[in-house]
């Protein structure tokens, strides 16, 4: 049986099933077909990595059909699993499949319930493209696919035109990267004359080094990385994105797509290891993403921008890794990330679930004994994402760390400390999303407060298992698991004795930030109400995000618009060339209003006028002989 | 033999229509809506059947038939398929009965003259496409002018004998230099063999000096233009489609702007390749521009029709993109991207058409929320908008990619080589992908999703033969994006000709 | 000058006359009677011609402009007379529906 084709297939049989049959086989149909086959495919994916162990490391390949022969050129839709694609395809299918399971319960009273499984069907289908598929076509095709199942989601509740305009502002900036994923693609294609993964890596370490520049291509993909990851400058549509029902924030917009660039960068490690320039970029890029989000998630009120400000600097975090040459480590974290985050989000579904839609933290507080297993998996979820040992975070961000310090390829002190400074924000904001949340004095209205109560087994359930991955989600150590496929980077000789100090400082760091925020929360809003007062520019500065989105309005919105109005539609058009068209037409008019004066109606005009030229013709001939 | 005869009959299926429609005396409107429908059915069974015979493998015509029609002027009716041809007369084929059908609701006086107008169109359609004779083509060509006129000049829009008069002058003018070109394109061939021929496989033979062939070029060139069209020549696009019918608007977008694609791929270019050659620069930057100044200006329109039309503009500066990227992807990709064009474009016109007879109203002001009120258009608008899109598995996918990617694989090189503007070119064209985007997801929003309000509710979402046509058009665009290997084997052969041909020389040798 | 001069002075004389006649008169029926003078110096000028080249070509051909000079009147009197009736004037400025 073709098993990758089947994993692939399978969500791909429940979009179908759900999107045309749904609504009128119930809830109970759409729930089944929505959760199993997800369910089906992780299994299949199992099996798959068992063969994959049983096959001594040698990647699986399936070709399903060649999409299109040109020339000598054919292009293929061809799946491939070695470890990289194993590991995400049992992210994708695993947390997939518990979120789904999650969503159950979460939507269990929304009208559009089959839409719903259905567009969550859709996109794991387009994901698994993502990340089975051998070429960067196929790549290709899974990335536009979940920018639509994106789209789709956020947008999910359109009625309310904010949701509506999230969910096309997420799709127009993916659509800005995949732009430059395109330029990359067809840069590599015109080099290699392929677009398979394993022969682009296989290449570019090779004796032989191809025509065209590493970097160049590395860049270029790379802006599709930032737009589908959320980096610097396209991250602007990820806070936006959280108008979506939650589930969806989980699934999409912390585990899944949004490592999507993270994944292609670890895919191609063996171009990127020859481009030292695009590389040293992607690390800047991430590092300052890390560190501008970490900030701007400081000042937010809303429990779900507060997550979506802590992914895109989680995704930060990835891409410095990545930068600096450790693509393992950047996976292991794509890994306990996925784990944390998603319970962070689900937590946070659950909460407002709770809180009957209330999602502003000010409004919250006292939460912890009222609902006591959202509470506690929260918690773990938020000491794992803070890098309190030993659970998941505390590994993966701690390696992070280190190689941005001591990497021979892009490490130094440097960059280490701002990304320490950074973890130190994170654990900060994350704990003072917990204390306003679960731990502070009520602030609740009493109409909320009456009505709180602990969310169904549903989501429960997932909230546990997702804790419990995060607790003990770090002992597996990914990057040696992925060392075949992609080398840990050396690491300077001369720092090694500082590895362990530099792990308690990790250490120190997280819990530096645990006590900063009990010590300003601890007691409800007041003390972080006159910090804020005090710093009002500051506050000002962060909440309105750096007022990015206000910048590329003016740069680029407006202008566009006043552009094709003014200049191309009434001045190009209309006047111009619609212009010299009844230009045109009017003076033909007038001209032959003018010529048909000869005709006076007066019959003695028309003989005079036959007589000369008749005269005129006789002269001319008598002429000319 | 026999074969050949299936080419003839697609052909002169809609005359016999036509005549059988004129001539029978008054029926009611619906024998004779079935009967149309029925004969355009029975046109794309014969069409598909060709089709799937075209073999991609054998260089040349197939189906052909050759007779002397005018011996003294060296004129034939000759006809066949070509790879270049092959998916046209297909698309054509195909658009007929969901043209006739789409039109059963909207048109109600005059029934009889309309649907034999539409036969008369398919059938100067499809004789452009199948004319392997300049004199035949430049006949079936100017044909299509009459039964386009009068579709939009009776049974338009308010302002219908402005858009339909702006549209024939302007086709006009252009086939005027054209035939003039013509003229003189078969006489100094006539002066080097001794006889008059005005068949496409002898006009490219003998020797032609650079400056005649760029004077030429440029008549062909303005007449295909015009109808591709291509900036800045195409102002007369908007109001056509705005003031046509629905059934006039899916023909115009669907067939008759890939006449004056055809014409570039078959003659304009083929014919005068080092005049191509020399003004490449100049149709490279017109192709983007058209992308971009197409797509800038859909976005502000108010009118759903016009910014289809503007879209369409956009698209089908891709598809020139192709043919002058003069790479096989490229010119395979500009192909597809003409089908795919059809498909799209057409399709969504005929959804305005359905909103349209609901509410009265293209002004998108006046629309919001339709996806609560109409959930099965909305499904069907959304899947044709990401195939406007470009999205993977769409047709518009397989044509975009293929001739951006083209576009690249020839601009590299030169870019190298020193010279950039083709790479310019290429990533402007990759830029045009967001714009793309932009305004279609901006259409969508504006229409289905948001607060709700459209005129003259209540009315009923799609009804059977609404989806039927529908349907047609979205499985016809999947299997384009996701089985593109199919027509692309077909057409192959012709592409890789085209590109010879071009990249070829006719200047006589210099004298020694 | 001899005899076939003075004859086609006489010939070039009637024909102005009726020429100028035509140009400035603005009675339908005097336009007519003018016409037909023109008519009959070109008459004259065969009859000169055929008598100085001693052939019966230019004899015949007057008998051939009478009988059209005669069909012409015939029919072109008839056709005053009917526009006449209509726009109750003889006046040519009357028949300038053409104009423009």
């Amino acid at each position: 049986m073709n098993l990758l084709t089947l994993i692939v297939l399978l969500p791909l049989a429940g979009f179908l099933l759900n999107g045309l049959a749904g609504p009128r086989l119930g809830k109970g149909f759409v729930s089944v077909v929505g959760c199993g086959l997800p369910i089906l495919a992780f299994l299949a994916t199992v099996r798959a990595f068992m063969q994959l162990n049983g096959a001594e490391g040698a990647a699986l390949v399936e070709t399903a059909y060649t999409w299109a022969v040109v020339g000598d050129f054919s292009f293929d839709i061809a799946f491939y699993f070695d470890r990289l694609s194993a590991l995400m395809t049992l992210i994708v299918t695993g947390v997939g499949s518990l979120i789904h399971i999650y969503s159950t319960g979460y939507m269990k009273d929304d009208a559009s319930y089959a839409r719903y499984f259905a567009y969550l069907n859709l996109f794991l289908f387009f994901m698994l493209l993502l990340v089975l598929g051998r070429s960067l076509l196929v790549c290709f095709v899974g990335w536009e696919g979940v920018g639509l199942a994106s789209y789709l989601l956020i947008g999910f509740w359109f009625d309310d035109p904010a949701k509506a305009q999230a969910g096309k502002k997420a799709f127009i900036t993916n659509r800005v990267g995949d732009a430059g994923f395109l330029l990359g693609m067809f840069l590599i294609y015109h080099a290699l004359g392929t677009l398979d993964f394993d022969a682009v890596n296989a290449a570019f370490t090779g004796p032989v080094a191809p025509a065209v520049s590493a970097s160049l291509v590395g860049l270029l993909l790379f802006i599709g990385a930032t737009g589908k990851s959320a980096q610097i400058p396209l991250h602007v549509w990820l806070p936006d994105a959280m108008a979506g029902p939650t589930p969806v924030s989980a699934l999409i917009h912390a585990a899944t797509m949004v490592t999507a660039g993270v994944y292609l960068v670890a895919r191609l490690n063996g171009l990127y290891l020859q481009a030292p320039e695009a590389s040293q970029v992607i690390a800047v890029v991430g590092l300052a993403t890390a560190f501008f989000a970490a900030t701007i998630a400081v000042v937010q009120t809303d429990i779900k921008k507060v997550l979506a400000y802590s992914t895109v600097s989680q995704l930060g975090l990835m891409f410095l890794a990545l930068g600096v040459g450790a693509y393992g480590v950047a996976v292991f974290h794509v890994y306990t990330h996925a784990f944390f985050k998603a319970c962070l989000f689900l937590g946070a579904g659950s909460v407002i679930h709770a809180m009957s839609g209330e999602q502003d933290i000010r409004k919250m507080g006292g939460l912890a004994r009222k609902i006591p297993v959202t509470f506690a998996t929260f918690a773990v979820a938020t000491a794992a994402i803070a890098g309190i040992p030993p659970l998941a975070g505390f590994f993966s961000k701690d390696e992070i760390l280190w190689f941005a310090f001591a990497s021979e390829t892009g490490g130094s002190p440097l960059l280490w400390a701002i990304a320490s400074f950074s973890a130190l924000l994170t654990s900060f904001y994350m704990f003072r999303l917990l204390w306003l949340t679960f731990l502070t004095p009520s602030r609740m209205d009493h109409q909320t407060e009456h009505h709180v109560h602990e969310s169904p087994f549903s989501m429960t359930s997932v909230l546990i298992v997702l804790a419990v991955l995060s607790a003990v989600g770090g002992f597996f150590h990914v990057y040696d698991f992925l060392e075949p496929v992609m080398p840990m980077p050396a690491a300077s000789e001369s720092l090694h004795h500082l590895k362990m100090p530099l792990i308690y400082v990790a250490t120190a760091v997280a819990f530096a930030g645990l006590g900063l925020a009990w010590f300003v929360y601890r007691d409800g809003l007041a003390r972080g109400d006159r910090l804020r007062q005090r710093f009002a520019g500051a506050h000002r500065l962060l909440s309105g995000k750096y007022y990015v989105d206000e910048l590329y309005e003016a740069v680029l919105g407006r202008p566009l618009h006043w552009i094709s109005d003014r200049v191309f539609l009434v001045l190009g058009d209309r006047a111009l060339i619609d212009g010299s068209l009844h230009g045109l037409a009017a003076t033909a008019q007038r001209a032959a209003g003018r010529l048909s004066r000869v005709e006076t109606g007066n019959l003695q005009t028309y003989v005079l006028l036959v007589v000369l030229g008749l005269v005129a013709s006789l002269a001319w001939m008598w002429r000319n002989g | 033999m026999a074969e050949s005869t299936v080419l003839n009959l697609v052909l002169w299926l809609p005359v016999l229509g036509m005549v059988a429609l004129l001539l029978a005396p008054h029926g009611t409107d619906r024998a004779i809506r079935g009967f149309a429908l029925a004969l355009m059915l029975l046109q794309f069974v014969l069409a598909a059947w060709l089709y799937r015979r075209f073999d991609g493998a054998v260089a040349g015509l197939q189906f052909e038939t050759r007779l002397p029609w005018i011996r003294d002027w060296g004129v034939h009716y000759h006809i066949g398929l070509d790879g270049l041809n092959v998916l046209l007369v297909a698309l054509t084929a195909f658009l007929g009965p969901l043209v006739v059908a789409g039109a059963f609701s909207a048109i109600q006086k005059q029934v009889k003259l309309f649907y034999a107008m539409v036969f008369f169109i398919q059938f100067a359609m499809l004789g452009t496409f199948v004319a392997q004779d300049l004199f035949l083509f430049y006949v079936f060509w100017e044909a299509m002018l009459i039964p386009m006129f009068l579709i939009i000049g009776i049974w338009g829009g308010e302002r219908r004998i402005y858009a339909t008069l702006k549209f024939v002058l302007y086709t006009a003018f252009g086939s005027i230099l054209m035939l003039a070109a013509v003229i003189y394109l078969v006489y100094s061939q006539s002066q080097v063999t001794g006889s008059m021929s005005f068949a496409f496989s002898e006009l490219g033979r003998y020797p032609l000096p650079l400056d005649a062939q760029s004077w030429l070029l440029a008549a062909f060139a303005l007449s295909f233009a015009i109808k591709v069209p291509m900036v800045p020549l195409h102002t007369w696009l908007p109001d056509a489609h705005v003031e046509a019918p629905t059934a006039g608007s899916v023909i115009l977008a669907g067939v008759l702007l890939k006449m004056g694609t055809y014409g570039f791929m078959k003659l304009g270019f083929p014919l005068f390749p080092d005049a191509t050659r020399a003004f490449l620069p100049a149709l490279m930057i017109l192709s983007v521009v058209s992308i971009i100044y197409g797509a800038c200006l859909a976005l502000v329109q108010t009118d759903i029709k016009k910014i289809i039309a503007y879209s369409s503009i956009s698209h089908l500066g891709y598809v020139m993109l192709g043919l002058v990227s003069l790479d096989l992807i490229g010119i395979q990709g500009a192909i597809i991207q003409m089908v795919s064009h059809g498909l799209v474009a057409g399709g969504l016109f005929m959804m305005v058409g359905m909103i349209y007879e609901r509410c009265h109203t293209r002004e998108l002001a006046h629309y919001g929320g339709l996806a609560k009120l109409l959930p099965v258009y909305s499904v069907f608008f959304m899947i044709l908008t990401l195939a406007s899109i470009g999205l993977p598995t769409t047709s518009g996918f397989t044509g975009e990619f293929m001739v951006l990617l083209g576009a690249f694989n020839a601009a590299w090189p030169s870019y190298l080589a020193g010279d950039s503007l083709p790479l310019v070119v290429a990533v402007t064209a990759v830029a045009g992908v967001v714009l793309g985007a932009l305004y279609m997801l901006w259409l969508a929003q504006r229409l289905l999703f948001g607060e709700v309000k459209a005129p003259h509710q209540p009315f009923t979402d799609l009804v059977a033969r609404e989806k039927a046509i529908l349907l047609a058009f979205v499985v016809a665009i999947f299997a384009l994006g996701l089985f593109p290997q199919g027509p692309l084997a077909k057409t192959e052969l012709a592409a890789r000709d085209y590109q010879q041909r071009v990249l070829a020389s006719r200047v006589p040798e210099a004298a020694p | 000058m001899d005899r076939t001069q003075l004859l086609l002075a006489l010939s070039i004389t009637l024909f102005s006359l009726g020429f100028v006649g035509v140009m400035v008169r603005r009675n339908a029926l005097v336009m007519l009677m003018c016409m037909e003078l023109m008519l009959n110096g070109v008459i004259l000028s065969l009859v000169a011609f055929a008598a100085h080249s001693a052939t019966l070509a230019g004899a015949v051909l007057v008998f051939l402009v009478f009988v059209v000079a005669a069909a012409e009147i015939a029919i072109a009197i008839p056709i005053v007379l009917l526009l006449s009736r209509q726009k109750r004037s003889l006046d040519i400025g009357a028949y300038s529906e053409l104009k423009g």
